[in-house]
């Protein structure tokens, strides 16, 4: 169970408003993801349901019963903290174990669940070890285990995988995303990798200043922007915005095309360039194209195997179909 | 800094160092020596300073002339006592002032600090009769009082700049895990702030043990710690150097023993947190 | 990371320290003006009575209290000019390469270790005696005539003393922080063609800036209420050449059994140190939060 209501909720650091009455349903066992650039209020909203940050205003519902007023501890909720917040004088034993010894737990109950635990994530061989001799990795997943042994009504998690590299962070995901499936508890994912949250969401709320700018699916996003700053947020490269004599010709004050939809040719098409950087990935190509007359830079994603390079001149056509529209305040004309 | 020095610079650098960190030294070692010498020996001229009859006779008479050990005990417990009730009320405090500060919590501190800066003599009168009143002077419990107070506000300083070094979300995190405020400092902070801790309770043990205002003014003969103890040597009675000595060494070699064996902690403890 | 709930739990966990020191800093402080306004003599019980600021003027005429006024400040200054410096020298010289450097800094903080009763009595006898201190040995070996330090020159001499007290805190505390002093900007200017002049008045004395201040404020705190030191070695004298303010009023409370007079001179010793704190506050508070 984990159905999470927050009703016009406010945040005020002394008179600066961070989060204006915000209201959000967040169902039970649902992975959502917030996502938005730093700075706009992510881990304030985590910490406001968390009952880390007392709300100004407004109301927070866990499973229908008012949790506003409730301190952390009694809220059933387990949080995941970016820099992983172990306690280092405790093995990890220890570590895994202090929730259910702060709950007055039985011995053997404890003992039972972090066994299951640390095999769910591949701790047993660390249990006695102290943090300090873990790698990030390892540490990234005592504080899962720390979370999951006290079987919470929803998991909160805050840019969890922020410190580790490349490689360990695509592994981490899965991983969590699994654990996702397997324990069908509801999960709230802190981050500002939007690859991360079109991975791993159920739903997406993008936050601008504190604002929800849109909730949905990670393909109802990238299809359905609701207004410029999503459509740029959402989707790796960002998307093509043009203004001007060319967005008039659609009837809109910008239109928006993703790089993957927008044709490449060396010899015709509808506008014209030249490509000033261009990253070869074997997969995938990317083209920036300069001097359209039409914005700076256009970003175009081509097969792996074009062949132009820096200083061609090439020709561009947007597929038709896949024009975003946006009026004058940046809002989608559908 | 890596990069290699050349022998002879670093051994220009070892005899200047070692000079200077003898000579600064040398009271001390001056000190040890005469106490080991008869007290003919000891104004000899000129000083011998190895070539001597080694001799444990000062020590036999100072123990005898004055009760070192009573003594001794009292300094224990004044300052071991003074220092634990110190850090029972100053570990709550330095919690909240580190992890919950507040828009005065720097002025609060700075307020702490100064009132450090009261001269002792200008409310030693009132101190006096008010203990005088009540039976508190020449007592153990009266001392560890006033110590307690005296050091108070080092003490809450040090433990702060040591809790502000401890993040926030470790101790966010035991809240989340259903930790009541009272596991959270004695679960989670105290024991994450042990080498603090220790530092701060060394520094102020050697405080204590060294005070030497409240310990003269409010002591008599009961109460009297070490420090009151070497006082009585002040007045010179005939050939008395080696017995000075032999008294000065056994007041504070204690506390050498104990800064010997836990320098780490003490000159982390001595910069009082302060510098990093 | 502050909710209602932690809000006040703080207030209640700071409250015993603040309350305490509250009592501590009031009820003394009002007690000691309280006697300072009264004519009390422990010597004549029963004859107290109010005198308005007699004490005040009294001891305001009374020209050892300008000299102690004065050798409080001279005390204070002379000691934390010779422990800075000196602290910053030796600091330096610590930070190099050393063979046994832990060993000579367990000499250099010795000091610190030895109470000032037995440190005033080692200097005073054993050292400082024109007879037959090392000193003066040393003196008669050179064929020089020995200096009887605590009669000719007793303010210096213990300010000698005090400053040998007081070096290894201030070393200790500069050599923390020069070791935390990133070497590659050192790197970087030595690179850039800067002498080791330079080098130190433009990276190393900024670095040290905080340390110095953390130094400044801990020591006025203990320098301002020197006594044991006087007390063993020269009683405040000869004459009143050694007395600082707090010698002052002891002699004059415990000494003379005067009360009245003893506290207003307890009153003028806190306008001094609050005239002391409020400079070094200002000063501080821009300091400690960098
Ligand atoms: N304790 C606080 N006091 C005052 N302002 C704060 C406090 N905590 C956060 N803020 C402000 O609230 C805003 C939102 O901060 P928040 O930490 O929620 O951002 P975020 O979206 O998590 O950013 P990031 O991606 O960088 O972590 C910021 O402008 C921040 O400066
Ligand atoms: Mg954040």
């Amino acid at each position: 169970m984990g159905r999470i209501t927050l009703d016009k909720v406010t945040k005020k650091f002394g008179d600066v408003e961070v989060i204006p009455p915000l209201d959000l349903t967040i169902n039970d066992g649902e992975f959502v993801v917030f996502v938005g650039p730093s700075g706009c209020g992510k881990s304030t909203l985590l910490r406001l349901i968390a009952g880390l940050e007392d709300v100004t205003d407004g109301e927070i519902r866990i499973d229908g019963k008012p949790a506003t007023d409730l301190p952390p501890a009694k809220r059933g909720l387990a949080m995941v903290f970016q820099s992983y917040a172990l306690y280092p004088h405790m093995s990890v034993r220890k570590n895994i174990a202090f929730p259910m010894k702060m709950a007055g737990m039985p011995e053997d109950e404890q003992k039972r669940r972090i066994e299951n635990a640390a095999r769910a994530l591949n701790l047993t061989d660390y249990l006695d070890r102290r943090p300090g001799q873990l790698s990030g990795g390892q540490r990234q997943r005592v504080a899962i285990g720390r979370a999951i042994v006290r079987e919470p009504a929803a998991f909160l998690f805050d840019e969890p995988l922020s410190n580790l590299d490349a490689a360990l962070r695509v592994g981490m995901r899965m991983e969590i995303s699994e654990l996702h499936k397997k324990l069908d508890t509801t999960m709230i994912y802190v981050t500002h990798d939007q690859v991360e949250a079109m991975t791993m969401a159920d739903k997406i709320v993008v936050l601008r200043a504190g604002n929800i700018e849109q909730v949905g699916s990670p393909l109802e996003l990238y299809r359905n922007p609701r207004n410029t700053f999503v459509a740029g947020f959402i989707g790796s490269p960002k998307m093509n915005l043009i203004e001007g004599a060319e967005a008039k010709k659609h009837d809109a004050a910008t239109i928006g095309v993703r790089p993957e939809h927008i044709d490449v040719s060396a010899s015709e098409g509808a506008w014209k360039g030249r490509i000033g950087v261009a990253e070869h990935l074997g997969s995938d190509t990317f083209f920036h194209v300069h001097d359209t007359g039409l914005a700076e830079t256009l970003t175009i994603r081509a097969g792996g195997e074009v062949d132009l390079h820096h200083g061609d001149t090439v020709f561009l056509t947007p597929q038709a179909d896949k024009i975003h529209r946006f009026d004058g305040q940046g809002l989608r004309i559908s | 800094m890596a990069r290699a020095v050349s022998t002879r610079r670093k051994a220009g650098y070892t005899i200047a160092a070692w000079i200077i960190g003898l000579a600064i030294f040398f009271p001390i070692l001056w000190t040890i020596v005469t106490s080991f010498k008869t007290e003919a020996e000891a104004i000899s001229s000129p000083p011998s300073f190895m070539f001597f009859q080694w001799t444990t006779e000062n020590y036999s008479t100072v123990m005898e002339r004055s009760n070192y050990f009573r003594h001794f005990w009292n300094s224990v417990v004044i300052s071991l006592g003074s220092t634990v009730l110190g850090l029972i009320i100053a570990i709550p405090a330095a919690w909240s002032m580190a992890f919950v500060p507040a828009k005065h919590t720097k002025n609060v501190l700075m307020w702490m600090l100064s009132t450090k800066m009261l001269p002792p003599v200008g409310v030693l009168i009132p101190i006096y009769l008010i203990f005088r009143d009540v039976g508190l002077l020449d007592t153990k419990t009266g001392l560890v009082i006033v110590l307690t107070l005296i050091n108070l506000p080092i003490i809450v300083w040090m433990l702060y700049t040591y809790f502000k070094e401890i993040p926030g979300e470790i101790l966010e995190a035991s809240r989340m895990d259903g930790a009541s405020l009272r596991d959270e400092i004695i679960y989670v902070l105290t024991p994450m702030a042990v080498p603090g801790i220790a530092s701060t309770l060394l520094l102020n043990v050697i405080l204590a043990w060294n005070e030497a205002f409240w310990t003269l003014n409010l002591t008599a003969a009961k109460a009297a710690p070490l420090t009151a103890f070497i006082a009585s040597y002040s007045s010179p009675e005939g050939l008395f150097y080696a017995k000075l000595s032999a008294a000065s060494t056994m007041a504070i070699a204690p506390i050498l023993i104990l800064g010997w064996f836990s320098q780490k902690q003490l000159v982390r403890g001595l910069t009082f947190g302060a510098v990093k | 990371m502050a909710t209602q709930h932690s809000r006040s739990a703080a207030r209640i966990m700071i409250s015993p320290a603040v309350l305490l020191l509250l009592a501590w800093m009031i009820v003394p402080l009002a007690l000691t003006i309280y006697f300072s306004l009264l004519r009390y003599n422990l010597l004549m019980p029963g004859t107290e009575r109010f005198v308005g600021f007699l004490n005040y003027r009294l001891f305001y005429e009374n020209p050892a209290f300008w000299t102690a006024m004065l050798n409080t400040l001279l005390l204070v200054g002379g000691v934390l000019i010779v422990t800075v410096v000196g602290g910053i020298l030796l600091a330096i010289l610590l930070d190099q390469p050393i063979w046994g450097q832990g060993i000579v800094r367990i000499l250099v903080i010795a000091p610190f270790f030895v109470m000032p009763t037995v440190s005033a009595l080692v200097w005073k006898n054993m050292f400082m005696n024109p007879v037959s201190g090392l000193f003066a040995e040393f003196s008669k070996a050179v064929g020089l005539q020995p200096f009887d330090f605590l009669t000719h020159a007793p303010l210096a001499s213990i300010i000698g003393i005090v400053s040998w007290q007081w070096l290894p805190f201030a070393t200790l505390i500069l050599l923390t922080a020069i070791q935390s002093l990133d070497s590659e900007q050192m790197e970087a200017a030595e690179m850039d063609g800067a002498s080791p002049l330079s080098r130190f008045w433009y990276i190393t004395l900024p670095h040290l800036s905080r340390a110095i201040t953390v130094v400044i404020l801990i020591q006025t705190i203990f320098l301002l209420s020197v006594f044991a030191e006087i007390l063993v070695t020269t009683n405040g004298g000869p004459g009143v050449a050694s007395t600082n303010l707090t010698y002052l009023v002891y002699a004059r409370s415990l000494l003379n059994f005067d009360v009245g007079g003893g506290s207003a001179g307890g009153v003028v010793a806190i306008i001094l140190a609050n005239i002391v704190a409020i400079f070094l506050m200002r000063m501080i508070g821009k300091n400690l939060d960098a």
